[in-house]
């Protein structure tokens, strides 16, 4: 008898078994970072709802402040302020914004960019 | 040696599930005692004995050589019902359900590397089960999913070819070794 005879230790049907098992691990891989993306982006100003945008479409929108104009620019499902004129830049500084709950608010132009999933990860936010 | 008071009448059915889960739980210290980089990553050598048992003496011998090791090694190692041997018993009780099943498929195609991976990948899935739902909520355990799944493929699979070898060994024994196990 062989020592080790591997090919017919394992039958066809193992083979399956493994292959089965192989696409599990890959699907599981992949799963946390295909679920929860964000889909839509609410966009407000003055603290009302100014627009509330899929994410599918690139695009740029400008928003109407006390200041002046806020650019959004929506681009390969993420989202950013592309200009602002507040003072500090803080919002346009926070870059691409591309998980659902997370936000961009330029405070002295009272306008905010939230991202949103298909689950609301918060009930609201305080800072 | 005082002569015990108490007699116990055993069956030589007992006496062999008696043998073979001092084996498994032999094997059980063993994987203890081998370091791993990932908690909760082990070869579960102990589950060699579990796929001998079920292909040479039927499913009810494989289940108590199972959980007599979950309970005796966990004796042993101290962690007799705390959150490891939850984990331990959930474990084994799900890779016996697989076990059940999987031993149903079609011979001539799925051999004991089947059962084996089957039976570590059941045996994976209650406890991340039992992790997510009871001991850590809504921890990051997705992410760390596919390192054990693919451990549990490993182990299973060279488990699996370790039993499915050892079988294969003994499916054609010599006559003296056949008159020795009718002895023993």
């Amino acid at each position: 008898m062989k020592v080790f005879a591997a090919a017919s230790l394992i039958k066809s049907g193992d083979w399956l078994t493994m292959a089965a098992a192989a696409a599990l691990i890959a699907w599981l891989a992949l799963a946390p970072w295909r679920q929860g993306g964000a889909e839509r982006v609410v966009i407000r100003s003055g603290g009302q709802v100014f627009a509330d945008l899929g994410l599918l479409r690139d695009r740029s929108i400008s928003v109407p402040g006390p200041l002046g104009i806020s650019h959004i620019r929506i681009e390969n499902r993420r989202v950013r302020v592309a200009s602002d004129p507040s003072p500090r830049q803080y919002c346009v500084k926070q870059g691409w914004l591309e998980r659902p709950g997370e936000s961009a608010i330029c405070l002295p132009n009272q306008v905010s960019v939230e991202l949103t999933g298909r689950v609301k990860l918060y009930d609201s936010l305080n800072y | 040696m005082t002569r015990s008071t108490i007699s116990l009448a055993t069956s030589a059915e007992d006496h062999r599930i008696a043998r073979l889960a001092a084996l498994a739980i032999g094997l059980a210290l063993v994987d203890a005692a081998i370091p791993s980089p990932l908690p909760g990553v082990k070869p579960g050598l102990a589950n060699i004995v579990v796929l001998l048992v079920l292909h040479r003496h039927g499913f009810a011998a494989a289940a108590w050589v199972s959980l007599l090791r979950v309970v005796a090694g966990s004796l042993i190692l101290g962690s007799f019902l705390s959150p490891s041997f939850v984990l331990s018993l959930s474990g084994a009780l799900a890779s016996l359900l697989s076990l059940n099943l999987a031993y149903r498929l079609p011979a001539r195609w799925f051999g004991p590397v089947s059962h084996s991976i089957l039976a570590a990948i059941a045996h994976l899935a209650a406890q991340l089960g039992v992790v997510g739902l009871w001991l850590i909520p809504f921890s990051g355990l997705a992410y760390l999913a596919p390192f054990f799944a693919a451990a549990a493929l490993l182990f299973g699979s060279v488990n699996g070819l370790v039993a499915a070898r050892l079988l294969q060994a003994d499916e054609a024994p010599l006559p003296a070794e056949e008159a020795q196990a009718a002895r023993a």
